[in-house]
């Protein structure tokens, strides 16, 4: 416990940001640099705030840490932050990916830039609020409050089709997030708080567990996003501005997986337990469709949108594999995802911004002209493919390993999924990279700039640190994911000994 | 008790400084003509605001023989009228003069009309209630048509005399019906005549034609078919007034004699709220979508929130009686915030548009006003962490304790469709590009826009207040 509330100050900080971005007037050039200046460097002073967070954070703590709590909307639902092992990387990596979001925003935004970058700022109060609240309708306030400034990103700073997937992006969600909201007010009238800390403690009736895991199910599974309701994420992405791709693939994607580590697995272990293959199936599909999918794409976002939901696959995987390497490899996965999927569509953006196209048949060659740009964005497609290395192996291994001390044949269908994403990641590597290059318009394309470099070389730094040294996420989350799974598996041993006992 | 002796008046000084001060206002008007309509339209506002102190003041307590009481609910709803009321008056003087039908008689009305509102509120027995309402309505009637050289208004006017007749004699005999099997109009006194023994037949009608002529009143499906054509033809601020204070002061009513009245009856009347709050809400939702006018979609639009307010009602408990107080207050803000940003799309030679269309790029042209709008739209749709979400935050969560899991699973997913058109608002006014300009915002409709607006944005900051309120007055029904 420290004697300043950090967490609020992580979460509120960007609002302060806000706040000066509103007093900045004027549409000159002067002005707009200023916008871009207060916005970075709210960031990035965020981003030092979050490793202020890892510094003092006990790794040996299994529960939550930093805790604060008042008064809020009367009677037992409270204003509560608090982090442990499995928030505390989120929160970090979001303030981390949030620099490169307004970096990655700097020229390619030409318009409505004050807006922009207020969007940006609140939704990173709301991602950060959500890995924090300790409180269920906290954590659903700022859940799903994070669709108004997404949709407003999309809709106004995305592409061609931009009004299509805004509304679908937002409708989707929603209808998935209500459905929790039911689930979230039944558990408050029946356990009489909306105290996560104290619910993590309450055991559910097991049919209760059913229909509750189901409406939460339904929330995330929509946000993750598992088959069949992934529809709308290669929609969003591809219309979505680069930064607005980076934080959707990077962090939105994730809550869906932290809400199945917070909530799905040690408040209904038993339903968890009891649906678990139902999720095997879903994530096989996803991982094997999703891939096949990916390969036959002609947009470069939509394929990394698509070999988004297969990687997704995975977690979900690791996740209801109800051990320890499968929840480990999840959680490391997904942070290893959202960097790398980050700077995928950072890669995009770059060849994006100087072609205004995201047509893989518009591309060659561009080693030719780009051997910095080559070079990076191979390190993140062998990073995609999950090359040992590379962070992406870590967490695919490890789910993997999960799932196979689970049940053998998901582990061998969702190993497929590996080879398939490498054909994909490959065979777009060749196309948009190697090769001649014939393309005219490509002639004289140029290689990345300082800026761009700037943008890039910390998350080719970071995926290979973490292919060769994965131990500062993995004992960030150790201690936390063992006190979960002890948790859920006693829950499970004793329902099952329950069982027995009436069975005889 | 006394039937002879005097009854106590300090419960009652808010109708009364109303119902005075109204008389007084008649007046003046008559006396200085039309000149004096500004004056009228001032001494009004300050007559809302007295009374909304004096209800603050007033004791609690039951008088006029069982036929009037105040109590914490009452409190309560009287003050968001007052709030509906006054803000509907302050959004009405611009836009009347504008139009060349400014005269005094208007403020009259409305104060007339509220203080029928505030007798509905307070009614303790049936005929209290009936005579509340009729106060009210018959204002309603005028005023809805007072832009009487406009085909519009005076057909608003019409339509909304002739099917308000007709459902406040449902009501009547839906009341003689009650009386005639319990043998009491008073509230308390037919819920003590039917504790005992079976619900007769007769007194089932009774009820099912009370509750239709409610559903008339806060226009609830299936007797909504008025809403969408008096809304859209009632000058705006009148149908802002329609929009909130009106509804407050009818919802208010329909729960008070539900609870107070028919508690021990409940499964007979809750199948009836339950299809009325679901088919209220479907229709709110689905009828909107094709809507083009922004008074007729927000017509649509309050349906569908009645639907939702209905879910606490058909919960039946004290939790749902504070999820519809508090459900009230915010749609009352929300509507009324919505419905300042409505009367402000004016155009310079001094005409007023209305369709959705309109709104086109009014995040460049009025980004202030473009955003409050937004976000007010957001909050109708029920996201967070604008106050429309805890709105229906606390009505499903009467729902779902009280075991009507289907009516909650509808209702969320009912306002999914629902966010879908205020989301093409949105999608209007930040993703087109203009079309028109509009004048400066007046200044009465920039007070209740700031107000309305900061209220729905940041209520989450501080909710605590107006929760308490609501539980402690909800508890008075029980």
């Amino acid at each position: 416990m420290t004697g300043w509330p950090i967490l609020s100050l992580l979460t509120f900080l960007p609002l302060v940001g806000v706040f000066f971005l509103l007093m900045i007037r004027g549409t000159d050039e002067a002005s707009l640099r200023n916008v871009r200046h207060v916005a970075l460097w709210t960031t990035v002073v965020n981003f030092v705030v979050s490793l202020v967070l890892w510094a003092k954070f006990d790794y040996a703590e299994p529960g939550f840490q930093f805790v604060e709590q008042a008064e809020w909307l009367g009677g037992s639902i409270t204003y509560k932050l608090g982090v442990d092992g499995i928030s505390a990387p989120f929160v970090v990596l979001t303030a981390f990916l949030m620099p490169f979001c307004i970096l990655a925003s700097w020229t390619s935004i030409t318009h409505r830039v004050k807006e922009y970058m207020i969007a940006f700022l609140v939704l990173e109060t709301l991602m950060i609020g959500v890995f924090c609240a300790l409180d269920m309708v906290l954590f659903y306030l700022f859940f799903e409050a994070g669709l108004i400034p997404m949709f407003l990103i999309i809709g106004i700073w995305g592409g061609s089709r931009r009004v299509y997937a805004s509304f679908k992006f937002f409708l989707y969600t929603l209808l998935g997030s209500l459905l929790m909201l039911v689930g979230i007010l039944a558990m408050y009238g029946t356990a009489g708080t909306t105290d996560i800390v104290a619910l993590l403690a309450y055991k559910f009736p097991a049919d209760m567990q059913w229909w509750l895991w189901l409406g939460f199910f339904a929330s995330f599974a929509v946000k993750m996003p598992m088959w069949p309701v992934h529809t709308w994420l290669p929609d969003a992405h591809v219309e979505a501005p680069t930064a607005g791709s980076v934080i959707l693939a990077g962090i939105l994607l994730k809550m869906g997986g932290y809400g199945f580590l917070r909530f799905s697995l040690p408040m209904f272990p038993l339903a968890s337990e009891y649906f678990a293959p139902f999720v095997f199936a879903l994530s096989v599909v996803a991982i094997i469709y999703t891939s096949l999918v990916a390969l036959m794409q002609e947009d470069v976002k939509k394929l990394i949108a698509y070999s988004s939901v297969a990687h997704m696959g995975f977690v979900t995987m690791g996740i209801f594999a109800l051990n320890e390497q499968g929840v480990q490899g999840a959680v490391f996965q997904m942070i290893s995802h959202g960097v790398v999927s980050g700077a995928l569509f950072l890669c995009v953006g770059v060849v994006y911004d100087r072609l205004h196209t995201r047509e893989i048949k518009a591309f060659g060659g561009l080693v030719n002209r780009m051997p910095w740009y080559a070079a990076a964005f191979l390190v993140f497609t062998m990073a995609n493919v999950g090359l040992p290395g590379t962070s992406g192996f870590v967490g695919e291994f490890l789910t993997l390993m999960g799932a196979f001390r689970a049940n053998t044949w998901v582990a061998l269908f969702a190993t497929t999924g590996v080879i398939l994403s490498a054909g994909y990641a490959l065979w777009l590597y060749r196309r948009v990279v190697l090769g001649p290059l014939d393309k005219p318009e490509l002639a004289a394309i140029p290689d990345l700039s300082r800026k761009e470099i700037v943008l890039l070389a910390p998350l080719v730094a970071l995926t290979i640190l973490f292919g060769v040294w994965p131990a500062p996420v993995i004992d960030f989350s150790a201690a936390s994911i063992d006190g979960l799974l002890q948790q859920t598996t006693a829950a499970i041993e004793s329902a099952g000994k329950a069982a027995t006992l009436v069975g005889r | 008790m006394d039937a002879t002796a005097f009854p106590a008046l300090a419960p009652a000084l808010p109708e009364i400084i109303l119902a005075v001060g109204a008389l007084a206002l008649v007046l003046v008007g008559a006396v200085m003509g039309d000149r004096s309509t500004r004056l009228v339209n001032a001494l009004a506002l300050a007559l809302l605001a007295a009374a909304g102190v004096a209800v603050t003041i007033a004791p609690d307590a039951v008088t006029f023989s069982g036929g009037f009481v105040l109590d914490g609910f009452a409190r309560f709803m009287k003050i968001v009228a007052l709030i509906g009321a006054f803000a509907a008056l302050l959004l009405s003087f611009d836009y009347m003069e504008r139009l060349k039908f400014a005269r005094f008689e208007y403020a009259i009305l409305v104060v007339l009309a509220t203080l029928g509102m505030m007798l509905m509120i307070s009614a303790h027995d049936l005929i209290a209630l009936y005579l509340g309402l009729e106060l009210q309505s018959l204002a309603l009637y005028v005023i809805a048509a007072i832009n009487r050289d406009d085909v519009r208004s005076t057909e608003a006017g019409l339509k909304y005399f002739v099917l308000g007749a007709l459902s406040s004699g449902m009501l009547l005999y839906g009341a003689s019906l009650v009386y005639g099997s319990t043998g009491a109009v008073g509230f308390a006194d037919i819920a003590e005549a039917l504790k005992s023994g079976e619900a007769s037949l007769g007194l089932i009608f009774g009820v099912v034609f009370l509750i239709s002529g409610f559903a008339f009143k806060v226009s609830a499906v299936p007797f909504h078919m008025w809403t969408p054509d008096v809304y859209e033809g009632a000058p705006t601020p009148i149908t802002a007034f329609f929009a909130s204070a009106t509804k407050v002061a009818a919802m208010a009513m329909f729960v008070r004699v539900i609870m107070e009245a028919f508690p021990s009856v409940t499964t007979e009347w809750r199948q009836v709220v339950v299809f009325v709050a679901l088919a209220s809400m479907a229709l709110g939702s689905f009828a909107a979508i094709g809507q083009t006018n922004l008074k007729r979609l927000m017509a649509y639009s309050s349906i569908g929130h009645m639907g939702y307010a209905l879910v606490g009602l058909a919960a039946g408990t004290p939790e749902g009686v504070r999820g519809v107080m508090i459900y009230l207050a915010i749609y009352v803000a929300m509507t009324l915030g919505a419905f300042a940003c409505i009367v402000s799309m004016r155009l310079k030679d001094g005409s007023y548009v209305e369709s959705i269309s309109d709104l086109a790029g009014l995040s460049r042209a009025k980004p202030a006003m473009a955003f409050v709008l937004a976000m007010i739209l957001f909050s109708l749709a029920g996201i967070p962490p604008l106050a429309g979400f805890f709105a229906k935050f606390y009505v499903f969560y009467a729902a779902v304790n009280a075991g009507l899991y289907p009516l909650a699973i509808a209702g969320f997913v009912l306002s999914v469709v629902g966010a879908f058109y205020y989301l093409r608002i949105v999608k209007i006014i930040y993703f087109d590009e203009p079309t028109v300009a509009f004048e400066p915002m007046t200044l009465g409709a920039r007070a209740v826009l700031t107000v309305a607006g900061g209220f729905t944005l940041l209520y989450f900051v501080y909710p605590g207040p107006l929760t308490a309120a609501a539980s402690a007055a909800a508890r008075s029904l029980f």
